[in-house]
């Protein structure tokens, strides 16, 4: 007879810091980064680019910085999140700067060259999240202001609605002398930290209060509540703005972080019903949105005709020339796409130019970004941490989502951009921000737990023999 | 530049792409923090039927074995809670004092109203005999039915009650 007892001793692993790893990393990313500049110098001028050298200073200047302000300030924080994010930018920005370098791109109207002012706001996004980390010591404090957050996020969402519409939609507000600002960007993380306070108080009344009908969890009327506004007030968006992207974001994130509060499925169901009928409601009437459904529905139709369909069609033959393994950086045609190339489009040319196997590489880097979010917000020992996490990693998802799938033609066109890749200040600042914050909850979860307090009891029984 | 130089630098440049993929999803492979969880197996009695894994465990034991002293034939080897809410937990007797109570740092925490803190120990005598001690509990340790007032040799099999919780010790 074999007898096996087994003892389980549960202990604590000492996480490391992992400071190295990211170290490793980053200078792997910003090396990678280099190349990919060198590459489109080598194909399109035949020599290496004469700003190569302070293109790789300024990415690995800006890569260090981030990188020491983790070490000193976030010494925990998860090792990934910052080398992914630098790659990106560094990616985007050799690929901004080869669009720059075209001249079928630069005789299009009102052309910039947008290279070095990415690399500046790239510089200015890295500050932020500098910031970030050294103000916001611990991201509960956040949890202080959900209200005041909201009333921002809805400030900030109303604002664009006030200026004029820049290509059809309204989500740009222009300064001027300092340039356009996409306050939608800022909007998506303050909004986070609103739905994340809010569902930590609500979601025992919104998860428990329910009848069950059909399998489904349907929840009280009243509990109805708070989605039926967020999905008023993103229908609101996509009707005063025009832009399906923000709405979808929004109400996105909302459902989503509804379902992590309360693990009802039904919120879901309820969620993608209510999108659907908004969208399709809202595409009946409103021509911009009508537009972006028919260039999605029959793109090459449309050729000559409606510049969108005509942008969408050039968008999908870039993929197509691109084949499996890509026609090499600065050697595609993803010029051709015109306006917003560098932006919105920007995934075209990566498809054209780095094929299938680039475009996967590129997209698992942004799901690795989502990944450790998720884990984040797994691994945070509060509530309104995890739901945070959750809810930016969620609307990080969501955003590369409706972008990529709308360039691919999975979805209509909305007018987003792809995180870090993609030319605009906004974006990279933003994006920086929300690394910030998931970079600070990561730290705050995998600190090493204090020693535990001494036993209250330890030192009460004692045995006094005689 | 030549076709050859830039499609060298083309699908080097895909390779490296997908090195940094390959990499940073080994870093999260090993990425492990939390709470480690460690199996510790022991035997008493070894035979083939083991599982393979606990067969390299198995050729330390044979000196360990004769440790406890003179281990007589019939002596238990492993304590078992048979009620009360850790009911199924075993842990093996391998010379080791064994220590009640509601205390963080027992070796079996009772979750027991009715249970002390340190509220008894059991532990081998130098025979290799188990004995059971009451550490001043406030509501007593109960072997069979008498009260422990001292330290009292286990029988096999006899239930030691400690509020509601009762504990053999089992070949």
């Amino acid at each position: 007879m074999s007898v096996v007892t087994n003892t389980t001793t549960i202990g604590a692993i000492d996480a490391p810091s992992r400071r190295n790893t990211e170290l490793m990393l980053m200078v792997f990313a910003v090396a990678i980064s280099v190349f990919a500049y060198a590459n489109v110098g080598l194909a399109i001028n035949g020599e290496l680019p004469s700003g190569m050298l302070g293109y790789g200073l300024g990415l690995a200047l800006l890569g260090g910085i981030g990188h020491l302000a983790v070490r000193k300030f976030a010494p925990y924080a998860d090792p990934l999140l910052l080398p992914l994010a630098t790659l990106l930018n560094g990616l985007g920005l050799a690929i901004i700067w080869r669009l720059d370098q075209s001249e079928r791109f630069q005789a299009t109207p009102n052309f910039v060259a947008a290279a070095s002012k990415q690399l500046m706001f790239s510089a200015a996004g890295v500050a932020l999240l500098v910031i970030v980390l050294l103000a916001l010591k611990d991201h509960r404090i956040l949890q202080r202001y959900t209200y005041i957050s909201m009333l921002v996020a809805l400030f900030l969402l109303i604002l664009p609605m006030f200026f004029p519409a820049v290509n059809g939609a309204k989500i740009w507000i222009k300064i001027p002398g300092v340039g356009t600002i996409q306050p939608g960007e800022f909007a998506k993380i303050i909004i986070a930290v609103f739905f994340a306070g809010y569902l930590m108080v609500k979601r025992d009344a919104l998860a428990l209060a329910s009848r069950r009908f059909m399998g489904l969890y349907l929840p009280r009327g009243r509990d109805l509540g708070p989605i039926l506004m967020v999905w008023a007030f993103s229908i609101l968006i996509l009707v005063f703005e025009t832009d399906l992207g923000s709405s979808l974001l929004f109400f996105g994130m909302f459902v989503v972080m509804l379902y992590v509060a309360t693990e009802r499925t039904s919120w879901i169901v309820f969620g993608l019903l209510m999108s659907a009928a908004g969208a399709v409601g809202v595409a009946t009437f409103e021509p911009h949105v009508q537009q972006r459904v028919t260039a999605w529905l029959d793109p090459f139709d449309g050729w000559g005709k409606l510049a969108a369909s005509e942008q969408m069609a050039k968008s999908l033959m870039a993929f197509g020339s691109g084949g499996t393994l890509g026609t090499g950086l600065g050697q595609g045609n993803s010029d051709l796409i015109g306006f917003a190339a560098n932006s919105d489009f920007i995934l075209a040319t990566v498809g054209e130019e780095l094929g299938l196997a680039g475009m996967m590489a590129v997209l698992l880097v942004y799901g690795l970004i989502v990944e450790r979010g998720v884990r984040t917000a797994l691994a945070a020992r509060d509530p309104f941490g995890k739901l945070l996490a959750i809810g930016l990693s969620g609307s990080f998802a969501i955003q590369v989502f409706v972008v990529a799938g709308g360039v691919m033609g999975l979805i209509p066109l909305t007018g987003m951009t792809m995180p870090f890749v993609a030319a605009g200040g906004s974006s990279v600042i933003a994006n920086w921000a929300l690394i910030g914050i998931l970079l600070r909850i990561s730290d705050t979860a995998r600190r090493p737990a204090p020693a535990p307090a001494p036993s209250p009891d330890a030192e009460m029984t004692q045995v006094v023999r005689p | 530049m030549s076709e050859l130089t830039l499609t060298v630098m083309r699908l080097g440049f895909l390779a490296v792409l997908w090195l940094f993929v390959i990499v940073a999803v080994q870093v999260i492979r090993s990425d492990l923090f939390g709470t480690r969880v460690t199996q510790r197996g022991s035997r008493r009695t070894a035979t083939d039927a083991r599982p393979p894994q606990a067969r390299q465990n198995a050729a330390a034991p044979p000196q360990q074995r004769q440790q406890p002293g003179r281990q007589r034939r019939g002596a238990p080897t492993k304590l078992v809670v048979s009620e009360g809410s850790l009911t199924g937990t075993t842990v093996a007797l391998q010379g080791q004092t064994i220590t009640l109570g509601r205390a963080h740092d027992s070796t079996i925490v009772l979750d027991d109203d009715y249970a002390s803190s340190r509220h008894a120990r059991i532990y081998p005598d130098r025979d290799g005999q188990w004995i059971v001690e009451d550490l001043g509990s406030t509501n007593g340790t109960y072997l069979d039915r008498t009260r422990l007032t001292t330290p009292t040799p286990v029988p096999l099999g006899a239930p030691i009650r400690i509020g509601k919780t009762v504990i053999e010790l089992r070949k």
